[in-house]
């Protein structure tokens, strides 16, 4: 039998604000256990919510990225379960009425086709603390810092089809918050984490099959690797005549494999109601426009225009949209040249790229300025340096010895462009290498190299390599 | 000095009288004779008590007092009190030691007021008689047989006593009002986020209401005063300015428009207690007040309404009580299910636990609609009664309880019974209406309390009513015997 | 509705509740008779009646996004029942 699969994401994108959704802790990562959590935090008796402006900002933001509904009333609920990580035995969430439902966003297939993914809703919600499972005489730690730290739940429709769908899917919305500039996306962190809905049904078929929820996916290759096994562990199990049970399974990322959380099998009944410490939250037209006012161009539409516009592939717009910062460093760039777009990218995608992986840096920290950049750029475009000169320009910039003209002077590394001063320089190679000239002539093409390596090494690479190539051509067959 | 009003121990203060400390002793004094027989107070902090009249008397010698500085008041043991103990009245919180002040005592505490101690209650503020509290029960000063009300008793107790000129209160069902009215003192429950719900323990969040318990409706403005305000801590909280309620405690009272509603004076109520009520109704008539006969329909299901709402919030704000941050945590748990269920097992009395599982089954699926949905429903259809009603009239009078105090042990084994006794109060915390319950005669040596119901806001207007009745009658000057 | 024993277990196990046996029988009938006051709301048609969570038609106020508490570990731990290296102490959690 064909079989297909059902996919649908639960996204936790932790928003990027500096105190928490309810109260005026920190939310900074790291710091020593318990040290951020405050009365409302630990959930002390008497303590009240009171929410916090930015998430809603943000969580607005993210409805209109998506084309979604901004709810002009949303409510928050209560989520009652005991567990120790949740201090007040309920978890402050949203549950008939989110912020925003009804979105949408698009994802390429491997085949260059594009396909809509539907965003049911996403909704406002704390974040619960962190057990620490390390032994403490047979007890656990609970570290409450991340308790309440704000989180917003992005739920997909079951629209995807593969994991590389939902791999799609989950890093066009990681680069869209990070984009929007609401989430700092780091998956390390946990500040991005996803729970995937699988199912898989005889092709043709209508109806959705059981789904099994795997919980603790928190990279892209892991949740391409989760599902890919819970499909398989799904589709061997009808076939030997068995039923796929609802529930929720672990993905263990060191055995490969997603297993059934039992601790957890017992029936949840979370009890939601209104939370009477919260009033209805009403967002006004006015308040949605001012954030609409802020919105970015976003990825997908800058995409586009940078094939348009710069005549990109699909492939290099797409690197250079796949962060904002880079997307803006490129573009200063070439707004600063002026002219050659793609020569451009090439060295925002290659040696600038290169060096930042490779000293572990984030383009806002380039050592090299979109100034510095472009003056070496127009360097090479004036002939003032070639290509490969403009490596090692490159190189002293990064590391600090000014920009572009000034590293080209101090080193001299001024292209050769005098007709005479080139000529000289063959003259005086070919002059000393009379039996290699006698080859070439006789029909040894290759050595034209030989000549063009000695002739750089005389003028230490900075003969202008297209006039040498010239010359060098005319005098060798002369 | 313990008969003295706060209007006239702040004259004291202000003429050189007498100290806040000298003050401060004989009330404490007062609680070391007297308390034994009430248990009234669960903490009597005596020297931070003494430390802040001292504090009091600097500052007054600084020239920086205000009305209420250096006034000792017993504040209900459900706000927390940093440094000091706060137990609502439950084993769960026995050894609870809260890290911050509630909003209300942060006010006191700024007004410069001398808290003399943390009054007993109903394990958390459940319970209209104070029989629930892990402390025991507190007795009624007027006769030591009977319930001092609920769940602010111990509060009503100490302030009808004199063992402190003023207390705090809490009102979710009537628990300011109620006691108030079986003590035979002044109680006002305001509008539903007149003051600051931070720091007193939840019982109800969309009920729960603090407000002054005194001898007198001048002294309950005086108090009000100083608890009311937006905080921002609190989200329900509302921002808009406090009136000075003393101010407008003058107006004489012609023209006023109180409303009796007919379902409050029908069956189930004492004949005696109604008797009172009316002879009070003929006084305000008396001062020129016009009386009309109201209808609120659906008073009857303001106790089932009740009894949804209150449980359903009860037994999800409680759940932070699991023996793992503070309070009581069972011996050697053997694992974290058994930590939780016998913390809570052994650390809740058992009308909390009755309570929490109420809750719990009318919030659990399959449930919800019928029992929460239904109940949010009905408050909606109170709530219209009272809006529909003060388009009519001023303010709406009442018994504050169907009957006068009733025995210790009385009810004790039918909840249900317990629960019929705040029929007259719970309507106004669904609806978030201030409501007060001041003195107005006895049913042999038992109080009687008259209910007055505002409109949303209206407390001056309340504590205006209050304050004339008790200019041209002396019940609210009775005291117990046996105090002196 | 008149609850059973075992209603009454169910209750108390989602309510995390320690209830001795001995006590069940008398929680069913007190909460069953809780139960039949309140079901009187069954008599009243509330269709089509919006339902009212808050006393007060009003709503959220937002704060700022600021930091404005600091730590206060020691402070809130000293009331804490079982702590270690600055972390609450439960029995092991199993996942």
């Amino acid at each position: 039998m064909e079989w297909e699969t059902v996919i649908g994401l639960e996204i936790h994108a932790q928003l990027a604000t500096k105190s928490k959704i309810f109260s005026g802790a920190s939310t900074a990562f790291g710091a020593a256990p318990n040290t951020q959590a405050c009365a409302v935090d630990l959930g002390l008796p008497g303590v009240l919510p009171v929410l916090n402006r930015e998430v809603v900002r943000m969580a607005t933001k993210f409805g209109l990225a998506i084309n979604a509904t901004v709810a002009e009333r949303s409510v928050f609920a209560r989520k009652n379960y005991f567990y120790p990580d949740l201090p007040k035995g309920y978890q402050i969430s949203q549950y008939e009425l989110p912020i925003v439902a009804h979105g949408h966003i698009d994802i390429e297939l491997e085949d260059g086709t594009t396909k809509r993914i539907g965003v049911t809703r996403a909704h406002l919600e704390e974040d619960a603390g962190k057990s620490l499972h390390e032994d403490f005489h047979g007890m656990t730690g609970i570290d409450l810092n991340r308790a309440g730290t704000p989180l917003l739940e992005i739920v997909s429709e079951p629209d995807m089809r593969s994991a590389q769908e939902a791999v799609a899917y989950m890093k066009r919305i990681h680069e869209l918050v990070r984009y929007i500039e609401i989430c700092d996306g780091n998956m390390q962190e946990g500040s991005f984490r996803c729970d995937a809905n699988v199912s898989v049904r005889p092709k043709g078929q209508k109806e959705f099959g059981t789904r099994a929820e795997l919980k603790n996916i928190n990279s892209f290759r892991f949740v391409e690797k989760a599902i890919d096994y819970e499909v398989e562990r799904q589709i061997a199990l009808i076939e030997s005549g068995g039923k796929v049970v609802q529930e929720t399974r672990l993905y263990d990322p060191d055995r490969d494999e997603t297993r059934s959380m039992r601790a957890k099998e017992e029936a949840n009944d979370y009890r939601y109601f209104p939370d009477p410490d919260l009033l209805p939250v009403v967002i006004e037209p006015s308040f949605i426009e001012a954030v609409r006012a802020t919105l970015p161009e976003l990825p997908e539409a800058r995409r586009r225009r940078f094939v348009s516009e710069y005549g990109l592939s699909n492939y290099d717009a797409d690197f250079l949209t796949a962060s904002r910062p880079l997307a803006d460093y490129y573009e200063d760039v070439v707004k600063s040249v002026g002219a050659e777009a793609k020569l451009c990218a090439n060295w925002v995608m290659g040696d600038l790229s290169a060096n930042l992986n490779r000293d572990g840096k984030e383009i806002t920290d380039s050592p090299v300025s979109t100034e510095q950049l472009a003056g070496m750029i127009r360097r090479i475009l004036d002939n003032t340096i070639s290509g490969k000169i403009a490596k090692e320009v490159f190189e002293a910039m990064w590391n600090g010895e000014g920009d572009a003209d000034a590293v080209i002077d101090k080193k001299g590394l001024r292209q050769i462009t005098d007709s005479g001063a080139i000529e000289k320089i063959i003259d005086d190679i070919l002059a000393a290498n009379p039996d290699n000239v006698a080859a070439y002539r006789s029909g040894k093409d290759k050595l034209f190299g030989f000549f063009v390596g000695q002739a750089m090494k005389a003028t230490q690479g900075k003969a202008n390599p297209q006039q040498l190539n010239d010359l060098l051509k005319k005098k060798l067959s002369g | 000095m313990h008969n003295k009003t706060l209007a006239e121990l702040s004259a004291g203060l202000t003429a050189g009288a007498f100290s806040s400390v000298e003050l401060t002793r004989h009330f404490l004094e007062r609680i070391a004779r007297f308390d034994g027989q009430l248990n009234s107070f669960i903490t009597v902090s005596v020297e931070s008590a003494l430390a802040q009249a001292a504090a009091a008397d600097a500052r007054r010698s600084r020239g920086e007092a205000g009305p209420l500085t250096g006034i000792p008041l017993a504040q209900k043991d459900i706000f927390c009190t940093n440094g000091v103990r706060t137990s609502c009245a439950s084993k769960m919180l026995d050894s609870f030691v809260a890290p911050y002040d509630a909003t209300v005592v942060a006010q006191c505490n700024a007004a410069g007021m001398v808290m003399l101690g943390k009054t007993n209650m109903d394990e958390f503020a459940m319970g209209s008689s104070n029989e629930t509290s892990f402390y025991g029960p507190v007795k009624n000063p007027w006769d030591t047989a009977a319930v001092p009300g609920g769940s602010s008793g111990g509060s009503a107790a100490a302030v009808a006593a004199r063992l402190a000129p003023a207390a705090t209160g809490t009102d979710t069902g009537g628990s300011i009002r109620q006691p108030a009215a079986l003590c035979g003192i002044s109680g006002i429950k305001p509008t539903y986020g007149r003051v600051s719900r931070y720091g007193m323990i939840a019982f109800a969040s969309s009920l729960d209401q603090a407000g002054p318990m005194a001898r007198t409706a001048e002294d309950c403005a005086l108090l009000l005063g100083a608890m009311a305000g937006f905080d921002p801590r609190d989200s329900t909280s509302v921002e808009r300015s406090v009136p000075d309620y003393r101010a407008a405690l003058g107006q004489d009272l012609k023209g006023l428009k109180i409303g009796l509603p007919q379902e409050y004076f029908g069956a189930g109520l004492d004949p005696a207690v109604g008797a009172a009520v009316d002879a009070a109704i003929d006084e305000y008539r008396r001062l020129g007040a016009e009386v009309v006969e109201i209808s609120l329909p659906n008073t009857g299901l303001a106790v089932p309404t009740y009894y949804v709402v209150a449980p359903a919030e009860c037994s999800s704000n409680l759940s932070r009580m699991d023996g793992v941050r503070f309070g009581y945590r069972c011996e050697n748990p053997k694992d974290l299910e058994d930590l939780y269920k016998r913390s809570r097992g052994e650390g809740f009395g058992a009308e909390v636990k009755r309570r929490i599982m109420i809750g719990t089954y009318a919030l659990s699926a399959g449930y919800y609609d019928a029992y929460y949905l239904k109940a949010q429903q009905m408050r909606q259809l109170i709530s219209d009664d009272f809006k529909r009603a003060f388009e009519q009239v001023d303010v709406i009078m009442g018994p504050t309880s169907p009957t006068v105090a009733f025995n210790i042990g009385e009810k004790t084994a039918d909840p249900v019974a317990m629960y019929l006794a705040d029929v007259y109060t719970i309507a106004a915390n669904l609806a978030g209406l201030p409501g007060m319950s001041i003195p107005a005669g006895f049913v042999g040596n038992r109080p009687v309390g008259l209910q007055l119901i505002g409109n949303y806001f209206d407390e001056a207007r309340l504590l205006n009513v209050a304050h004339q009745y008790q200019q041209v009658t002396d019940w609210h000057q009775r005291m117990p015997q046996g105090f002196e | 509705m008149a609850l059973e024993r075992k209603d009454v277990e169910n209750i108390a196990h989602l309510a995390r509740l320690a209830i001795s046996e001995a006590d069940i029988p008398e929680y069913a009938r007190n909460l069953s008779n809780i139960l039949a006051l309140v079901e009187q709301m069954s008599a009243v048609d509330t269709a089509g009646v919006h339902p009212m969570a808050h006393p007060l038609d009003a709503t959220q106020r937002l704060r700022e996004d600021a930091v404005t508490e600091t730590d206060q570990r020691d402070h809130f731990q000293a009331i804490a029942p079982a702590v270690e290296a600055g972390l609450y102490l439960v029995p092991k959690v199993i996942e």
